[in-house]
C-alpha cells in the first residue's frame, strides 16, 4: 500500500479529451489502480492539489490566473511533471485566441442578450482573470516529460504511465511523438 | 452574520466551476450559485477559418463529446453546400452518434456519478472516485468501463480514433464502413446488452436508496426541450423542435431547428462564464424561460422510443409522472441516461444489419452554395447549435455556437439553490453537505469544457460571504 505510486492529474485550458483518452486505458485502469494512487484529478474529489505526488500528467495550455496558480503548485508539490497532450505541448487549439485581445474576445462572444457580462480581466474572486495570451505549459513551469498528441492515444499514455510507475524515463518510441 | 460557502473546484464533472453558497445572519441559506470559470473563445478565434476546418476544431471544444461537435458542424457544412448526403453517409454519422452516447452517457454514470450513488454521498471524499470504485468493487466498475468502452470503439472501428477523429466532413464522412469493421461491432453488441440490464438495476435501488432526496434534487417545474423525429419518437440526429411545458402541454412543435433563433434567446451575468439561453417568449426575468435539455427533456418531449426495448423501458419511465406532467425531478436524468443507453444499443443492432450500411458512396461533391450554414443535432447532454456565415470563398464571417449545457445553465442553479436549501446548515457545515450540492451539477453531466466552448471550464470551492460580497469563511474540499 505504501509504495505505490501517488498519481495526480490536472486540467487546464484543454477540452478535456486527453483525460477521456486516459479513461480509455479502460480495463487497463484496473491495473494502474493496483500501481498508484490516484490523489487528485478532475475525475476524482480532493479539492486541493496535495503534497507528495510522484507523477502528475497535465492537460492543456495555461490560460487563465487559476491554471497559472494551479500549475505552480503542481511543479512544486510533484516529482515528475508531465506535458500531457498537444495543449499543454504546444497550446494547441487554446492557444488560438491569441490572435485577439482578451476584451475583444469577451465583447465579441457576450455583446447579444439581456444581463451584464463577466468583464475576465476583474479579480472578484470567483470568476479568474484571462492572461492576455495563452501560453504552453513549460512556459510556465519547467516539464519533465512530453506526451504530445490531441489527444495522446490510450496506448501512447500506457507506454510512458508504466515507464513512469517502473521509475524509468518517457522515452516513446519515434511513432508514438506525433501532434494532432 | 451571512457567509458564502465557496465549493472550488466543481469535481468530477466535465469542466471548470465552482459554487457559491449565501448564508443569512442565521445560518441558512439565503442563495446559491454555479459559475463556470473557464473562457476559450471559439467563436471569436474560428473567424477567418474556412468551414471545411470547422468540425476538426470545434470537436476541440470537448474531448467528451467531440462526435456532436463534428455532426452539427458537418451538418451546418452539408447546409452551406445546399447537399443531401448520401443515405449510407447519414446512416454511419447517425450510428457513431449512438456510439457517443453510449459512450458519454456510461462516463456519466459509471465514472463520475456511480460513486456518490455506490458509495453514498457522505463516503469518503478520498476514495469517491472510479480508482475507489475499482477498489471496492472491481467486477462493477469493470462493468461501467466496457460498456463505455463499446461506445469508444464503435467511434473509433468508424472514425479512426476514438477522440476527435477526422472523418465527419461537409457532404458525408471520409470512409465507408467494411464487412470486417461491421462484425467486430456486432460481436461486441451482446455483452453491452446484459451490461446496461446491471446497470439499470443499480438506478433502480438509487431510487430506493435516495428516496428522500429525489425530491429535494432539483424537483421543479420547468420546461423541456428538444428534437423529435418526423413521427413524434425519440430522435438524436435529426428531426424537430418541440417545446413542452411544465403542464406536459406542447408550447412549440415542428419547428425546424434552422429558426431556433426565433426561440431561443441568450442572456450573460457577470458572475459567470457560461451563457443563459432561455425560451424567447416567456422571457428571462425571474427564470420564466427556464428550460432543461438532455436525456430527462427527450424522454419528457418524445411520443414514444422507436425501438422495442427502449419503448418498455420508456413506459416504466413514464409511470413516475404525476398528472401526466412531464417527469420533472432531475435526480431521473440518471435513469433516462441509461434508457438512452438501451436505445442506443439497440439502434446500432439494427443498422448493422442494414445492407445499404456497406455502400461505399458517402461523400456528395460540391462547393459553396449558400453563405449560411445551420446544424443542429442532440448532444448527449442536449441539443446543439452550429450557425456558421461565411463568404464566398467558404471563410468563415461569424460563428454562433449554443451549446447543450448552457440550455441547462437556468436550471442547475436552480437545483443547486434546492440541494443547497435542503441540506446545508451554515452552522455546521460538512463535507458530505457539499459532496450532495456537487451531485446536484453531475446529474446535468455538464460539459463544461463545451459549455464554456465560447467560454469556461469548471472547477469547485465553497465561500461564505457577508451581505456586502465579504468573503467570512471558505472551504475548499480534500
Ligand atoms: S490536446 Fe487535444 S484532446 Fe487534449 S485537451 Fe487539447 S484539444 Fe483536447
Amino acid at each position: 500500500m505504501t509504495n505505490k505510486i501517488r498519481l495526480g492529474t490536472a486540467w487546464l485550458g484543454g477540452c478535456s479529451g486527453c483525460h477521456m483518452s486516459f479513461l480509455d486505458l479502460d480495463e487497463r485502469l484496473l491495473e494502474l489502480a493496483a500501481a498508484a494512487d490516484l490523489v487528485y484529478s478532475p475525475i476524482a474529489d480532493l479539492k486541493e492539489f496535495p503534497e507528495g505526488v510522484d507523477v502528475a500528467l497535465v492537460e492543456g495550455a495555461v490560460a487563465n490566473i487559476d491554471h497559472v496558480e494551479l500549475a505552480k503548485k503542481i511543479r512544486e508539490r510533484s516529482k515528475i511533471v508531465v506535458s500531457f497532450g498537444d495543449c499543454a505541448v504546444t497550446g494547441n487549439v487554446t492557444i488560438l485566441r491569441n490572435r485577439f485581445g482578451v476584451d475583444d474576445l469577451l465583447t465579441m462572444v457576450y455583446r447579444e442578450g439581456p444581463g451584464k457580462a463577466p468583464l475576465g480581466h476583474e479579480a472578484d474572486g470567483i470568476i479568474p482573470y484571462l492572461l492576455p495570451k495563452v501560453l504552453p505549459l513549460h512556459q510556465v513551469i519547467s516539464v519533465d516529460a512530453y506526451v504530445p498528441g490531441c489527444p495522446p492515444s490510450a496506448d501512447r499514455i500506457w507506454a510512458a504511465v508504466t515507464a513512469l510507475l517502473r521509475g524509468e524515463k518517457v522515452s516513446l518510441e519515434e511513432e508514438l511523438i506525433t501532434f494532432g | 452574520m451571512t457567509r458564502t460557502v465557496m465549493i472550488d473546484p466543481v469535481t468530477r464533472i466535465e469542466g471548470h466551476a465552482k459554487i457559491s453558497i449565501h448564508l443569512d445572519d442565521a445560518g441558512k441559506v439565503a442563495d446559491a450559485r454555479f459559475h463556470v470559470t473557464e473562457f476559450r473563445g471559439f467563436e471569436k478565434f474560428c473567424v477567418g477559418r474556412s468551414f471545411w476546418e470547422m468540425p476538426g476544431i470545434t470537436a476541440r471544444i470537448c474531448g467528451i463529446c467531440p462526435v456532436s461537435h463534428l455532426m452539427a458542424s458537418a451538418k451546418a457544412g452539408d447546409a452551406i453546400l445546399g447537399v443531401q448526403i448520401p443515405p449510407t453517409a447519414e446512416k454511419l454519422r447517425r450510428m457513431m452518434n449512438w456510439g457517443q452516447i453510449i459512450q458519454s452517457h456510461a462516463l456519466s454514470f459509471f465514472h463520475l456519478s456511480s460513486p456518490d450513488l455506490i458509495m453514498g454521498m457522505d463516503s469518503d471524499p478520498a476514495q469517491r472516485n472510479i480508482m475507489g470504485l475499482i477498489q471496492q468493487d472491481p467486477e462493477l466498475a469493470r462493468k461501467g468501463i466496457r460498456l463505455r468502452q463499446f461506445g469508444q470503439e464503435v467511434i473509433r472501428t468508424l472514425g479512426g480514433k476514438s477522440i476527435h477523429p477526422a472523418w465527419t466532413v461537409p457532404g458525408g464522412v471520409r470512409e465507408p464502413l467494411t464487412a470486417e469493421k461491421r462484425e467486430k461491432i456486432a460481436t461486441m453488441l451482446p455483452e453491452r446488452f446484459d451490461l446496461i440490464e446491471t446497470a439499470l438495476d443499480l438506478v433502480y435501488n438509487a431510487h430506493e436508496t435516495f428516496a428522500n432526496e429525489i425530491g429535494n434534487y432539483g424537483d421543479f417545474p420547468s420546461l423541456f426541450a428538444g428534437l423529435v423525429g418526423p413521427d413524434g419518437e425519440l430522435e438524436h440526429y435529426n428531426g424537430l423542435l418541440r417545446v413542452v411545458n411544465s403542464e406536459g402541454k406542447r408550447v412549440e412543435d415542428g419547428i425546424a431547428p434552422e429558426k431556433y433563433r426565433e426561440i431561443i434567446g441568450e442572456a450573460v451575468e457577470p458572475w459567470s462564464y457560461l451563457k443563459f439561453p432561455y425560451y424567447k417568449p416567456l422571457g428571462y426575468a425571474n427564470g420564466a424561460g427556464m428550460y432543461r435539455v438532455g436525456p430527462l427533456a427527450r424522454l419528457n418531449v418524445c411520443d414514444f422510443a422507436g425501438t422495442r426495448r427502449a419503448n418498455r423501458a420508456l413506459h416504466e419511465f413514464r409511470r413516475l409522472m404525476k398528472l401526466d406532467k412531464p417527469v420533472s425531478g432531475t435526480f431521473y436524468y440518471h435513469y433516462a441516461r441509461l434508457i438512452e443507453i438501451l436505445f442506443c444499443l439497440e439502434k446500432i443492432e439494427d443498422t448493422i444489419q442494414d445492407p445499404d450500411i456497406l455502400n461505399t458512396h458517402v461523400r456528395s461533391q460540391a462547393n459553396v452554395n449558400k453563405l449560411v450554414g445551420i446544424g443542429v443535432s442532440e448532444a448527449p447532454r442536449g441539443t446543439l447549435y452550429h450557425e456558421y456565415h461565411i463568404d464566398e470563398h467558404g471563410i468563415i464571417k461569424e460563428a454562433n455556437l449554443i451549446i447543450a449545457t448552457g440550455q441547462n445553465n437556468l436550471a442547475m442553479n436552480k437545483t443547486v439553490r434546492q440541494i443547497a436549501e435542503a441540506y446545508v446548515d451554515g452552522n455546521n457545515l460538512t463535507e458530505g453537505m457539499l459532496n450532495r450540492v456537487e451531485h446536484g451539477i453531475r446529474m446535468y453531466d455538464p460539459c463544461l469544457s463545451c459549455s464554456t466552448h465560447a467560454v469556461g471550464q469548471m472547477p469547485m470551492h465553497v465561500q461564505l460571504l457577508s451581505p456586502d460580497g465579504e468573503v467570512l469563511d471558505e472551504k475548499i474540499r480534500g
